[in-house]
This record gives structure tokens, sequence and C-alpha cells, in this order.
């Protein structure tokens, strides 16, 4: 029962963090139809500026505004130099020129970090365990990085139900041309939507990094769990990409903690826990495969 | 002046694959034969790729699938030989033209039921679903503890062809060589064929083909299954040419290079996924050679393709004319 609860709550925890990745793509792709690999990249950049400025100049607290402002930065130079000339490309060129940009982001950090994987350290106050119920102690991080990710989220529905600026990103999702035609400077727009969607994934880097560790390849590996995510909820709808997070989320989370245990009652020990692993792995993956049998469009679609 | 510049360019890319058998031995001897055969075999993956991408605007994101389902066909054959284990009543074999036709049947099977059930949707969920199922046989290899796992499979040695050993780097470039070309001779016959028009159509004007009474779905499944099976082929080949296989073959990584590769050569072409396996494997072995950091450089190179050559090499090459 109490393995049932952490495991719970961490699967809510890595849902929360997807959903910050998600959101990100999900407008992107919604609003500028652009497919951004490279999103990825944003994270593993954020999570890279946060180590190196926690253990250059010291503190996690500084880590997290150093990941902010290195990924919105980066990520604002990445629309105006190359995303600006694939809005009106096929899905094929921005898959090439996206991949070219991982590429790229993994030979800088190679070059000027290492290969070596960082470890990124917990800020004091956050390091112990609260007890969340009698006999039950979680890390307080892990809440911590939970109470951001509903913030956050509560803050982008804020932005996005009730603000001007929400309205165009609403309205852009559905009808670009028209918004356009409307005289909203859509140029402008496009860039704040990418400097935000980079700015909740160097977000969702930093937060990250002292729970696993940081290194190269971190991006490509949650990018494709992000696209599952948005294309379980339906491309371009933050709804879509909340229920998604919390779906693959959770799925993914109970599925390595329980999949083997689950098949022992079958199945002889070492047999069940080489299934088992397999299952857990390709859990999320045979969820957004039936997801899209029934639903082609994904659970939400935009402006559908 | 299309046509013209279409057949120099495929006949000096043929003069080139021909020639390195005998140039080698100038420039690097077996390096460069080894070089020339994984461009081949890649060329391979890239051209089945191409198929769908190309010809039936089918953005398959999990093509490693079909190529590493047949590397693993190969590799788990010779395991059971060498290991004296049957599987399923059989001995395992080590002859190609019995494993290697094996490697594409399995490959095709996969493709035919994962085609079945991606083709239901299209665009974007398309690329995601095929990606998808690509995982899953990716992990599925992973967890496979018996073939060896993440760490992979070795094999003692490569296939018999017909009985003679190929273990020459040479013999196996040439036969590499000849699958190449039967590959690309079989997809400009179905490119040229009702079956290539009807795929062609339905990229352009799905409805419309439909209207029309074609069986949309249908010429894409059988689009699919060869393109698999083509892939598998040359996941056959990879595995002979390298004595190992392993789930970095299936990974998401390494579909993204097929795509790669046939895009930066220019779809839609017969001979641009084989420039676009060439200018990938070229570019990157020459970088890689020069600095450790080669990703900085080849990075902002695919990019500059992707920005500046939207039909990809190819299409610089061929000009501004023809379709």
């Amino acid at each position: 029962m109490q393995l049932l609860f952490e495991q719970l709550l961490n699967g809510l925890q890595l849902s929360l963090t997807l959903f910050l990745l998600a959101a990100g793509l999900t407008l992107v792709f919604g609003i500028m139809g652009v497919i951004n690999l490279a999103h990825g990249s944003l994270y593993m950049l954020g999570a890279y500026a946060g180590a190196l400025a926690a253990s250059k100049i010291g503190g996690f607290w500084l880590a997290v505004p150093a990941a902010l402002i290195a990924a919105g930065l980066i990520g604002v130079a990445m629309e105006l130099l190359v995303i600006r000339s694939l809005y009106a490309r096929d899905h094929l060129s921005q898959v090439l020129a996206t991949f070219g940009l991982i590429l790229f982001f993994n030979g800088v950090i190679a070059w000027g970090v290492g290969r070596a994987p960082l470890q990124m350290d917990m800020p004091a106050l956050l390091s112990g365990f609260l007890e969340i119920a009698p006999g039950l102690p979680y890390p307080t991080y892990r809440l911590a990085v939970m109470g951001v990710g509903v913030v956050v989220a509560l803050g982008l529905w804020y932005v996005i139900a009730r603000t001007r600026l929400g309205m165009l990103i609403r309205a852009g999702s559905d009808k670009r041309e028209m918004v356009s035609a409307l005289g909203v400077d859509i140029a402008s727009l496009f860039t704040l939507v990418f400097g935000l969607g980079a700015l909740l994934a160097g977000l969702a880097g930093v937060m990250v990094g002292p729970i696993r560790s940081v290194q190269i390849g971190m991006g490509e590996q949650v990018l494709i769990t992000t696209f599952v995510v948005i294309v379980v909820g339906g491309i371009g709808s933050i709804r879509g990409a909340f229920v998604g997070a919390l779906l693959i989320g959770m799925c993914d989370t109970l599925g390595r903690a329980f999949a083997p245990m689950v098949l022992k009652l079958w199945l002889s020990g070492p047999l069940a826990d080489g299934l088992g692993a397999a299952l857990a792995s390709i859990m999320i993956y045979l969820v957004m495969a039936l997801v899209l049998i029934v639903r082609p469009r994904g659970l939400f679609p935009a402006g559908g | 002046m299309a046509i013209n510049r279409q057949i120099v360019a495929g006949l000096l890319i043929a003069a080139c694959l021909l020639a390195v058998p005998f140039a080698a031995p100038y420039l690097g001897g077996n390096y460069v034969i080894t070089l020339a055969t994984r461009v081949v075999i890649f060329a391979i993956a890239a051209s089945s790729l191409d198929l769908l991408i190309g010809r039936g605007a089918l953005v398959s994101f999990g093509h490693a699938a079909y190529f590493g389902l047949g590397g693993y066909v190969v590799g788990i054959c010779a395991f059971h030989l060498a290991n004296d284990v049957t599987i399923f009543g059989w001995a395992g074999s080590n002859e190609a033209l019995v494993v290697w036709p094996l490697a594409m049947l399995v490959s095709g099977f996969a493709a035919l039921v994962i085609g079945a059930l991606s083709l239901r949707t299209s665009g974007v969920y398309f690329i995601m679903i095929t990606l998808a199922f690509a995982q899953m046989i990716y992990f599925v290899f992973v967890a496979l503890k018996y073939y060896g796992g993440d760490d992979g499979l070795a094999m003692t040695s490569r296939n018999l062809f017909a009985g003679t050993r190929i273990t020459n780097a040479q013999t196996f470039y040439w036969i590499s060589l000849c699958a190449l070309a039967l590959c690309l001779l079989i997809q400009w016959r179905l490119v040229v064929s009702r079956f290539g028009m009807a795929l062609r159509g339905a990229a352009s004007n799905e409805r419309r083909m439909a209207a029309l009474g074609f069986s949309v779905y249908g010429y894409r499944l059988v689009a699919f299954v060869i393109a698999g099976m083509m892939a598998g082929l040359a996941g056959a080949l990879w595995a002979n040419l390298n004595r190992f296989v392993s789930p970095d073959m299936l990974g998401w990584v390494r579909s993204g290079e097929f795509m790669v590769m046939v895009i930066m050569g220019g779809v839609s072409s017969l001979l641009g996924p084989v420039i676009g396996a060439a200018a990938f494997l070229l570019v990157e072995t020459a970088l890689a050679g020069w600095t450790e950091h080669w990703q900085i450089a080849f990075g902002p190179f695919v990019l500059l393709v992707a920005l500046f050559a939207p039909r990809g090499i190819w299409g610089l090459l061929r000009g501004r004319a023809g379709p």
C-alpha cells in the first residue's frame, strides 16, 4: 500500500515534468506547424546551464535562473535564426533541420563540458523527507518539483484562457492565417511562444537535474516521450498535453514498478522480470498506439 | 535537359561505385572498401524508405525496425547454429540464400502488421505511430537477455553465400552492390508501373484516387511491405558486414538517420537516397577523422542542406528543370 502511494506520487511528479515539456512542444507545433526535434536539446541545455551554474558559481538557487535565462535566450535565438525559415516548409525539412540542431548542441556540450555526466546537488532546504501521511515519508525535493509543476500548469491555464496573449495563441492554433489577417504581428507572437516553450523546457531540465544525472542524450530520450504525450493528448491542445502527460507519466511509472510483480502471478521469476521490463518500457507506446487506433487525432484534437 | 543530367549523374554514381574495389588499393585498402560497403547498405535502406516518404508521402519514422529485424534474423540463426540449440525445431543456418530471404520475410511480415495498423492514421500521427511500433520492437530486443539484450549478439563468422565464404571485403562489397542494383531496379520498375502511379496519385490527392476506385489503403500497405523487406535485406547485409547485431540497429536514432539520408539526398528520386547515404557517411567519416567533436560541424551541415536545398543534394544537381 505504501509502495503504491509512493509510486503514484512518483508518477505524478513525472507527469508534471512531462507537462512542462509537452506544453511548449504542443504550442509550437499547434500554432506554428513546426516539428521541433530540438525541443529536447533545450531541456538538456537548461539542465547543463543549471548544473554548471550550481557547481561553478554556487548553489541550486542560482541554477534555476541560470537555466531559465540560458534556455530562454537560446530558444529565442533558435527561433530567429533557424525556426523562422521553417514555417513555410514541409515537415521533412523541419525534421532534417532540427535533427541538425540536435547534433550541433550535443557536439557543443561534448566539446565545452565533456561527455562525463554531471551530478547536481539538491538544495539543503529541500533534501530531506516530508511525512505526508503517518508512516509515509516522501522526498521534499520531489514534492517541490510537483508544486512548481502545478503552479506552472495553473499559470499557463490562466495565460491561455484569460489573457489577450492567450486569446491570440488559441486563435493562432485554430486559424493562423485569420489571426495574421486581423493585423496581429504574428512573427513576434511566434518568437514569444517559442521562447516561452524553451523557458518551460529549461525549467523542466534544471528541476530534473538533481533527480537524474545531467548528460548528453537526456534530451532525445525525453523528446520521444514528450512527443508521445502530445500525440496522445491531441497536438496543439494544452488541455490534451496535460491529460496526455498524466496518462503517460502514470502508465510509465506504474508499469515500471508493477509490471514484473503482476507477471509473477503467472510466470516464473526471471522470465517475469525480463518480460516485465520489456512491457514496462513499451507501455507508453502501447497506450499511444491504442489511442491513435481508436482516435486517430488524439484525445483532445485542437481546432477539431 | 533534366533527363540528360539524370542519366549523367546516374552513370557517374554507378562508375564511382564500380571503381571502388579497383581504386581501393591506392586509397587505403580494405578500410575504403568497408566504408563503401556501409554506403551501399545504407543506400538500400534509405532508398526503400524513399519509396514510402517520396513516392507515397508516408513519412515513416520507424524504418530502422525492419532494418534491425533483418539483422537480428541473421544474428539469431547464426547464434542457434553456433550454440547447437534448435529454434522451433530448426537448427539455424549459415547459408545466406536461406537466411537473407528469411530476414526479408520476417521484416516484411512486421511491416504488414505495423503498416496495417499505422495506415489508419495520417500526417504527424502516422510519423508518431510508426515510431511507437519501432520503439516497442527496440525495447523487446533490449529485454531479450537470451539474445544478448542491450549488449547485442556477436556472430562468429559471416554467412556462406551459396556455400562459399564471403569474408573477403571485395567479395562482400560486390554482393552488397548487386543487392543495391537489384533494389533500385525493382523500385524503378515499380515507380513507372500502374502500382507506382497509384501510389504517387494517392500521395498528391488521396480522395481523388479513392474516387477513381483505387484502394489507397491497399496500395500503401503493399508499398509498406516492399519497403520493409528491402530494409530487412539491408539489415541482413549490415549484420554480416559487422558480424554483430545490437538494439542500436532498431533505435529511433537510426530511423532518424535514414530519414536524414533520404531528405538530404532528395526525395522522390531513385538516386537521391544513394547520394544522401554517401554524403551522410562520407561527411561524417571525414569530420570524425578530423576532430572528435565532428557533430559541431556536421549539425550545421545538415541544417544548411535543410534550409538551402529543400529538394536535397539531388535537387541541387538536377537544377530547376523537370518534375
